[in-house]
């Protein structure tokens, strides 16, 4: 350690100084303090540590009283008690002697003394009054270092009464000839604005005069109070917009002196505070906003350096775009902005992208879809706090249609999260928001497992009250609006709350809250489950008093409903809210959580049993035997029985004053096959990504050996350098019956942004509809070749049968989840391998095709319904068309066949087929029907292709049972990332009317690109002529040792691109576009990543193959 | 800026600096907090954490952890880079700084932090100018003592 403090010594020639004077008292002191340290330092128990520091107080205590102590062994005791402050404990005795100090020592003192003071004491400490008039004096000195050391105090801390005595002084400072001493002062006064405005109002123009000094960092400070006027007022300073904006443009032009530099980039302070007055100015006013388009566009396009403080400033940057009234070029170039955020391998960027995201993702979904594998990723990041703040983002886009996934994720990741704070907020923010959009369509134990943990709460008193107080406020809130919009569900859900809870906020009157309930009770569409839960709560809540009055009024239109339910609530209202004794017996407060144990075989009523025998009653049967028996004394039934109530009660224990319906969840089973069967009367394609995690005992337990798997994997992987590759490996090691990681995530993905696409109008992806169409038919094809298909295709889109709804349940469960369910139907072993086929199939197309349609609205007419629930033929399965494929195109390499649309005579499928020069789309036109087709059309369209047809859009006829075979060459018109064509079919049979039906075909601009064998001359000489043009960071593959050969050659390997050649640290690679349009691409290594430059004759190619690159790289 | 920690590894608080007013207790709480948050981190996870309705950007040097609250609207990545230039600082002043200059010298410390940060925003960008100011009192200082020192006839 010796040679450390020597160095240390050396560093300090001022110190060194001082020791070295022999003789004088200071040394003593001075080294009293290196005692004291190194003493602590010695130190291994923390009680030895208090004894010292409490023998060193009082030391330092009884010196500082002495009237000899001079001033300047008084700075070192100072010191002293500071550090012993430091540690921990209170020297409050030492504050009035550093006021003394600050007072009466020579500048030097001083400073000691005011260090000490602000470290102290706060702005509210009587003590400081006592500072005022040294500051006072210190103000008037004609030491600059004093006027200084005042001014930094003042901006610290002041007692708010005594800001108009030193006012007057502070302002004078603002025409000091010193600059640090303006500014300083400028930070004073801005602290004056900030703990008491009103007293600096009248000076405002001497601020105007602060922001045009000629000192750039006097204009810096004296932006922070226009942040802050602006902030309250942005109206008051719109006239100001052109000078933040001229200020910018110099800053981001380089005009302000070398040092303000930071790290090469020109005063990024400056650059963020203005960037956030800008961003204030423009909100909600176009004419401003025009005004600083091109600053920002300027500062977008400036800040290249890759560094912490260029990111920063971008970051301000699109927040600003997106905050100000929008500019479509400017939101673009934002959004790549937000992207490279997202996509960086820098953990900071990549938490701050989605934080972007989150900020803008309601503005503008299409950017959630585009990056959803990143987002899918951050899901699983061990990071907790990426986690978090990508369920932060979700919840942003949460809709009907994913809540369930959403808030599946959010359980997750509250089981492991330790920090109560966030916990509450979370739960909190979120399931208000969960319940008004996911609402009814809910499953009824996600209401329920809510109000478990608000019961059973966390492990802190306090937290508990905190959450339960936050949840009865909310609710309060929310029952005076318009309570008429909310969800039965969460209606009952609030209403619990305020029973049980709303005695927690002492200042809410019982009386005010049953008016509210009662208010609910007379709205028209307040179910009579939702009325019985308000009455529950009613019965909670009144207390004697002015409750009872209400009580008796509802009870009294309540006790002749109809409803029996509600007759008997309103009855046990009615009498409990007159007799309080009874009612503090059976509601008892306060005793809240001890679970009652149930004696569920109902024991205590054997006596009247054996009575009620013994005079001659029927034995008990239970439902299901009667039933039974009723069914056999009539005859036969071929319908398949609805499930009786299960299974065993006989073990449940319930907390006390629980929910009404918890009874009911034991009879779950149906409720949930309803429940998902609805949503897949609505659009089976949600169901594919949707697992079943709510089961009967509310969390699915099944899933949780394969998470403990991956929770236990993150210690030890944890180490491993690459946190990519941990990801994906946890994530592997949960036991999933899906062919790869990947491929769940895509299923992740496509349930947790479905419903997102139809929000957007300007989808990147195109049209989302031929996706579910697709989908369907592929999940029924293989199911009708087994005997159960009806079963299956019904449940999927028709109002359910419990029982096939209850198989497709454990299908999907086992399909995704790996259990092996015990099935009461003998059938679903080959059934679950044939679904979770179709499933799978389905999935891997997944990619092509980013936007899930959220419903599933057919295209065509009523004549040619694709998912028609009853298939009275087989159509032909993939194998068997691809033997169609004409000859010549037979060896090549063909895209997965896909069906476009079916009726009852004609299924239509589709394939392209990459040929070297062209690309070919094949339309298979299989007749189902026994009857010959004379003439079928076939007529195709699309904005982006050209289509050229081989047979003249007429295909002739079909025989029945038979394939006709269409070939149409294709080429790009105008690239888009994913190119549609749409085609009209129309018909007719010998007999009958003509008949027509619609489809549309979606193909990736990958496929029309071809290589391009050049050599780097030509190379070189076209690179220069290509006016279009874009650059991005893509992600590297890290893994190879060589990360640019290896990620080009996946370039290569999946775009089909030639590798023109490789130098160094550089590749250039080159590919065609059919028919032949080029488009160069320049690979550089760059801090990590890959940074990719394209270039291209044709305006958009550029962007969609880098949209291709950035893909084949993920996905690598 | 709500506030500025410096910790060591072993959970040693080297300074701690205050914005916003707040009493004993919560100070206490708050630094226990932090360092119970901060020290369990891992190295190489994201330097931003959230504790109650806080941001928290926190840093590492050598044995030595940067760490400060921040309120909701600040930007994170600045904040980073503050305190990056706050440590930029320290080594201009103490030339290559380590944890013991800190320890021995945490006055100076605060001195250098004052002029550099006022009620947590960021005073001077210019580093130059800080360690002028910096220079100036040191002269100061030193002359004072001198003067001090020479015997008074």
């Amino acid at each position: 350690m010796s040679d450390v403090v020597e160095k240390t010594l050396t560093a300090l020639p001022g110190l060194l100084s001082l020791d070295s004077q022999p003789g004088s008292n200071k040394l003593s002191s001075n080294s009293k303090l290196r005692n004291l340290i190194r003493g602590i330092t010695e130190l291994t128990s923390k009680h030895e540590e208090e004894k010292l520091i409490q023998r060193e107080l009082t030391s330092i205590k009884e010196q500082v009283s002495s009237p000899n102590t001079s001033m300047r062994q008084m700075k070192e005791l100072m010191v002293r008690a500071i550090y012993c402050e430091m540690l921990g404990y209170e020297a409050s005795f030492s504050y009035i002697h550093a006021i003394k100090l600050a007072q009466q020592g020579t500048a030097l003192e001083k400073r000691v003394g005011y260090l000490a003071v602000s470290l102290f004491l706060n702005e509210s400490h009587e003590l400081l009054l006592l500072l005022v008039n040294t500051v006072l004096k210190d103000l008037q000195s004609t030491n600059l270092i004093e006027v200084c050391m005042a001014l930094t105090v003042v901006g610290q801390m002041f007692p708010k009464d005594m800001i108009p005595a030193i006012l007057p002084l502070v302002e004078e400072k603002l025409n000091h000839p010193k600059e640090i001493i303006r500014r300083k002062a400028v930070l004073a006064l801005y602290k004056f604005y900030l703990i008491a405005p009103n007293q600096v109002q009248h000076i405002h123009n001497k601020f105007r005069k602060a922001l045009c000094d000629k000192d750039p960092g006097v204009m810096t400070a004296s932006l922070h109070i226009y942040l802050q006027l602006i902030e309250e007022n942005p109206e008051g300073y719109k006239d100001l917009t052109t000078s933040f904006v001229t200020i910018l443009k110099q800053v981001v032009g380089g005009k302000l002196p070398m040092d303000f530099n930071y790290h090469s980039v020109p005063a990024p302070w400056l650059q963020i505070q203005l960037l956030r007055i800008l961003c204030l100015l423009g909100k909600n006013d176009q004419s401003t906003s025009e005004i600083m388009y091109e600053v920002l566009d300027e500062s977008l396009r400036r800040a290249e350096i890759n560094h912490n403080i260029t990111y920063a400033i971008l970051f301000e940057c699109v927040k600003c775009i997106y905050t100000i009234h929008p500019k479509s070029e400017l939101l673009e170039k934002a959004a790549k902005c937000i992207g490279n955020f997202v996509l960086s391998p820098k953990i900071n960027l990549k938490y701050l992208g989605l934080k972007a995201l989150t900020y803008v993702v309601q503005q503008d979904p299409k950017l959630a879809l585009q990056h959803q594998m990143t987002i899918i990723e951050c899901l699983d990041h061990p990071d907790l706090i990426i986690k978090r703040e990508t369920l932060e983002l979700l919840f942003r886009i949460t809709n009907a249609q994913n809540v369930t996934v959403i808030v599946d994720k959010m359980l997750e990741f509250l089981r492991i999260n330790k920090d109560d704070y966030t916990t509450i907020d979370l739960v909190g923010k979120t399931m208000s928001t969960v319940f008004s959009v996911g609402g009814d369509t809910m499953q009824p134990d996600i209401p329920n497992s809510f109000l478990k943990l608000l019961s059973e709460g966390f492990d802190s008193v306090e937290e508990d009250r905190k959450l339960r107080l936050f949840a009865v406020d909310s609710y309060v809130s929310l029952l005076q609006g318009e309570p008429g919009k909310l969800p039965q569900r969460f209606l009952q859900v609030i209403s619990w709350v305020l029973g049980e809870y709303s005695c927690l906020r002492a200042d809410l009157e019982v009386d005010t809250v049953l008016r509210l309930l009662a208010k609910l009770l007379d709205m028209k569409t307040t179910s009579s489950e939702t009325k019985s839960w308000v009455l529950m709560a009613m019965t909670k809540l009144c207390e004697g008093g002015a409750g009872v009055s209400v009580a008796r009024g509802v009870s009294e239109t309540y006790s002749s409903s109809l409803d029996t339910v509600l007759r008997q609530r309103a009855q046990e209202l009615q009498h409990l809210s007159q007799d309080p004794e009874l009612r503090a017996r059976v509601l008892p407060r306060h005793t809240g959580l001890e679970p009652l144990e149930v004696d569920s075989s109902l024991s205590f009523l054997d006596g009247f049993v054996s009575e009620a025998l013994a005079a001659g009653a029927a034995p008990y049967k239970p439902p299901h035997q009667r039933q039974e028996e009723l069914a056999q004394a009539k005859s036969l039934s071929l319908e398949p029985y609805g499930l009786s109530l299960p299974l065993s009660m006989s073990s449940c224990s319930i907390t006390d004053r629980q929910s009404p319906t918890l009874l009911s969840i034991s009879s779950g089973l149906s409720g949930n096959s309803n429940d998902l069967s609805h949503k897949g009367g609505s659009s089976s394609l949600r169901l594919d990504g949707v697992k079943r995690v709510w089961g009967r005992e509310g969390y699915l337990a099944q899933r949780e050996p394969a998470e403990e798997s991956a929770h236990v994997e993150v210690p030890s992987t944890l180490r491993s350098p690459s946190q990519q590759g941990r990801a994906d490996g946890s994530h592997s090691q949960t036991p999933t019956h899906t062919p790869t990681p990947e491929l769940e995530k895509q299923q992740l993905a496509s349930s947790l942004f479905v419903g997102l696409g139809s929000h957007s109008s300007v989808c990147l992806m195109g049209k989302s509809e031929p996706t579910p169409q697709r989908f369907r038919r592929k999940a029924r094809s293989p199911a009708s070749s087994s005997g159960a298909s009806e079963n299956i295709s019904h449940s999927l889109v028709s109002p359910p049968i419990t029982v096939d709804t209850l198989v497709c349940n454990n299908l999907l469960d086992s399909h995704i989840t790996s259990e092996p369910d015990v099935s009461p139907l003998e059938q679903t072993p080959p059934l679950s391998q044939g679904l979770a086929a179709a499933n799978g199939s389905c999935d891997e197309e997944l990619p092509d095709s980013d936007v899930k349609g959220s419903s599933p609205s057919l295209i065509g007419d009523d004549a040619l319904v694709a998912a028609d629930p009853a298939p009275h033929e087989e159509p032909p399965k993939d194998l068997l068309l691809s033997s169609y494929l004409p000859a010549e195109l037979s060896g090549l390499s063909h895209s997965e066949i896909t069906p476009l649309s079916s009726d009852q005579s004609l299924d239509l499928s589709a394939c392209h087929v990459q040929k070297e020069g062209d690309l070919v789309l094949v339309v298979f036109i299989y007749n189902s029907s026994d009857s010959d087709i004379q003439q079928i059309l076939l007529e195709l369209d699309s904005e982006e292709l050209e289509v050229s047809c081989e047979c003249d859009g007429a295909v002739g006829g079909a025989r029945g049972h038979s394939v006709a075979v269409c070939q149409y060459s294709l080429s790009v018109k105008r690239p888009s990332v994913h190119v549609e064509l749409v085609g009209t079919v129309s018909y007719q049979f010998p007999v009958g009317t003509p008949q027509s039906g619609q489809f549309s075909y979606k193909l990736p601009l990958s496929s029309f690109i071809r290589p391009l064998t050049l050599s780097t001359e030509e190379y070189g000489t076209m690179w220069l002529d290509f006016s279009h043009d874009t650059k991005q960071n893509l992600t590297l593959i890290s893994d190879d040792p060589e990360p640019l050969a290896a990620s080009l050659s996946v370039l290569k390997n999946k775009l089909q691109l030639h590798v023109v050649e490789i130098i160094g640290m550089e590749g250039i690679v080159a590919c065609r576009l059919l028919q032949d349009q080029p488009c160069l691409m320049h690979c550089r290594l760059h801090a990590g990543t890959l940074a990719v430059w394209l270039r291209s004759p044709v305006p958009d190619l550029p962007d969609c193959l880098m949209y291709f690159c950035q893909r084949a790289l993920q996905e690598h | 800026m709500r506030f500025l920690l410096l910790f060591s590894r072993q959970g040693k608080l080297r300074l701690q600096k205050w914005f916003t007013p707040v009493s004993d207790r919560e100070k206490k709480k708050v630094i226990r907090d932090m360092m119970l948050l901060v020290l369990a981190r891992q190295p190489r996870s994201c330097n931003f954490l959230h504790w109650r309705d806080l941001k928290i950007v926190y840093k590492r040097y050598a044995s030595l952890y940067f760490c400060s609250g921040l309120e909701n609207n600040d930007n994170e990545l600045l904040a980073l880079e503050v305190l990056h230039r706050y440590v930029e600082l320290l080594d201009k002043y103490f030339g290559n700084v380590c944890e013991l200059d800190l320890i021995f010298n945490f006055e100076k410390a605060y001195y250098i932090l004052d002029e550099f940060l006022i009620g947590g925003e960021v005073l001077e960008t210019s580093k130059v100018a800080v360690s002028d100011s910096m220079e100036e009192a040191d002269t100061l200082q030193e002359t004072m003592e001198e003067y001090m020192s020479k015997p008074t006839y």
